[in-house]
């Protein structure tokens, strides 16, 4: 099992932490992991993206250039991606921001409604959240409740009170597929 | 053991804390600059010293003259602060005063760009300053390895009286990858009894110095030098050889392309080319002997090396190790730009061609 993920968007739309989180999670369940981010200018305001690689093999390189999903925040990764996605490969999409549609016939395409399920949650920041569930969902590379505990764990303390919004959040996204 | 996931970077700067780094001096520049910034908040939470310094030249001055007060000190930065930091490097060397120095290589010359880039291998590996000197210079190709030889690198440093540098690509430091926080190797290491930390009751002060106005002086100043980078070069070499024993092409690459170089060596196999990679993992000492011989079996018939760098920089120590036993092919990148698995393989595939 070998998945290559580039996860894009806007810099704040939360896509750098869908891949810490993917990662995380990939480490936890005793997989081999990188999470190598883009660097530089773009990351203040322009497009920010990184790739993950999960792998049951130690992880050769942590950069490629076609990755087995794309998980595309805003347009201009859609645009950026599509084209090297790995035949047979399928393609996140949050459809409150992105209105193009994925053009390939090869590929699978979930369009998920991110922005509005995070809004109906109670707070717009988890939207990154709900793509994480459909991820989780869609590929099932990942066992739900890993990811549940390692939200526990990540808001521990006082910011427990976030826990419950976020695993709402991995609950709905996960309901969209 | 408990498996963590690290940022290179930041996993640099617990490393050297870790490793009982007291003091830290630096300055901000990407992709290195999580670097200062762990060591900022952290460092002084163990007792140590951290200064922003207000340039590169201060922050390298400032580690000689922590070191030569016995203290354990390290500075980082990325390759244009790393050409401002090589006279107090040589200095360093000069004085013989143990640091350990972090190069999160970017792409050159110049400014150049804050992508990942290993421009900076001859820089790194003849000495960047002036005169005659050597600094052992490791090259981790991931995470674990990073941290693992960070903290190594204090006791090299210590162990020779010397400069120890630790080059990585802006890749490495950015990216994020489980690691365990196993116990390092430790050494026997010597009493600084060099160290200018203060008279008390000693007979004679001690002079932290590099300049030999005396030629004869300077002259056996050198030859000790000399006697202890052959120490360095006799026990220090590290390399790692990976499917390399029925390998007729053989690729050769450190930092982030041998990482690539291995995902290339999956496809390959699985097509029937039998390639394997050779990974210096100290640049200085370079495994001259180990590639040497390496050339010299019947099964080697191709070599390539793989850098990012658009001129190709290790390729002359990979030339001078082969010695001309076997043709030497190259691919590389500069100024951010990776090489691909796919540009790899066609590139073995190429090179074995030829010689076929």
């Amino acid at each position: 099992m070998k998945k290559e993920i580039i996860i894009s968007g806007f810099g704040g739309q939360g896509g750098l932490a869908i891949g810490k989180n993917l990662a995380e999670a990939g480490m936890d369940e005793g997989l081999n992991v990188t999470w190598a981010p883009s660097y530089g200018p773009e990351m203040r305001g322009g497009t920010a993206n990184c790739s993950v690689v999960l792998s049951d093999k130690p992880v050769g390189s942590p950069v490629f250039a076609h990755p087995t999903e794309l998980i595309a925040l805003n347009e201009p990764s859609l645009e950026k991606f599509e084209a090297g996605v790995q035949s047979g490969g399928t393609v996140f999409i949050n459809s409150d921001v992105v209105t193009d549609k994925v053009t390939r016939p090869d590929l699978t395409a979930y369009y998920i409604a991110c922005s509005k399920i995070a809004e109906e949650v109670g707070n717009p920041k988890v939207s990154n959240m709900v793509m994480l569930g459909a991820y989780v969902a869609a590929t099932k590379v990942l066992n739900p409740e890993t990811i549940e505990k390692m939200i526990q764990e990540m808001f521990a303390g006082p910011k427990a009170k976030f826990i419950p919004l976020n695993i709402e959040a991995f609950r709905r996204g996960m309901a969209c597929i | 053991m408990q498996k963590e996931l690290w940022k290179g970077n930041e996993a640099i700067a617990e490393a050297a804390i870790r490793a009982g780094c007291d003091c830290f001096f630096g300055y901000p520049i990407t992709p290195q600059s999580e670097v200062p910034e762990y060591m900022s908040v952290h460092l002084p939470e163990h007792g140590g010293v951290f200064v922003q310094s207000e340039s590169e030249v201060a922050a390298i001055n400032m580690v000689y003259g922590a070191a030569g007060s016995g203290m354990r000190a390290m500075t980082s930065s990325s390759s244009p602060g790393i050409s401002l930091k090589q006279e107090g490097i040589t200095y360093l060397a000069g004085a013989e005063l143990p640091c350990v120095i972090i190069n999160c290589m970017r792409g050159g010359p110049g400014l150049g760009t804050i992508q990942p880039s290993q421009g900076d291998y001859f820089q790194a590996t003849r000495g960047g300053g002036n005169g005659d000197y050597r600094t052992v210079v490791l090259a981790p190709s991931n995470v674990q390895e990073t941290v693992d030889f960070v903290q190594e690198a204090f006791d090299i440093a210590d162990q020779y009286r010397n400069p120890v540098m630790v080059v990585c690509d802006g890749l490495i430091g950015q990216m994020m990858e489980p690691i365990e926080w196993h116990p390092v190797p430790k050494r026997d290491l010597p009493p600084k009894d060099w160290a200018a930390s203060g008279r008390k009751d000693r007979d004679h002060h001690n002079v932290i110095n590099s300049l030999y106005m005396d030629p004869v002086v300077c002259d056996r100043h050198n030859d000790h030098l000399a006697e202890k980078y052959a120490e360095m070069e006799k026990n220090e070499v590290r390399w790692e050889e990976v499917e390399c024993e029925d390998a007729e092409l053989v690729i050769t690459a450190y930092g982030t392309p041998a990482r690539i170089a291995l995902t290339a060596l999956e496809t390959l196999r699985a097509n029937g080319i039998k390639a394997g990679l050779f990974r210096p993992i100290t640049l200085w000492p370079f495994p001259e002997k180990a590639l040497h011989e390496l050339a010299a079996k019947e099964h080697v018939k191709a070599f390539l090396d793989v850098e990012m760098s658009s001129t190709g920089q290790m390729i002359d120590d990979v030339r001078l190790a082969v010695e001309g036993q076997k043709p030497i092919s190259y691919l590389g990148h500069a100024g951010g730009v990776m090489p691909t698995v796919e540009e790899m393989i066609e590139s073995a595939k190429k090179a074995l061609k030829e010689v076929k």
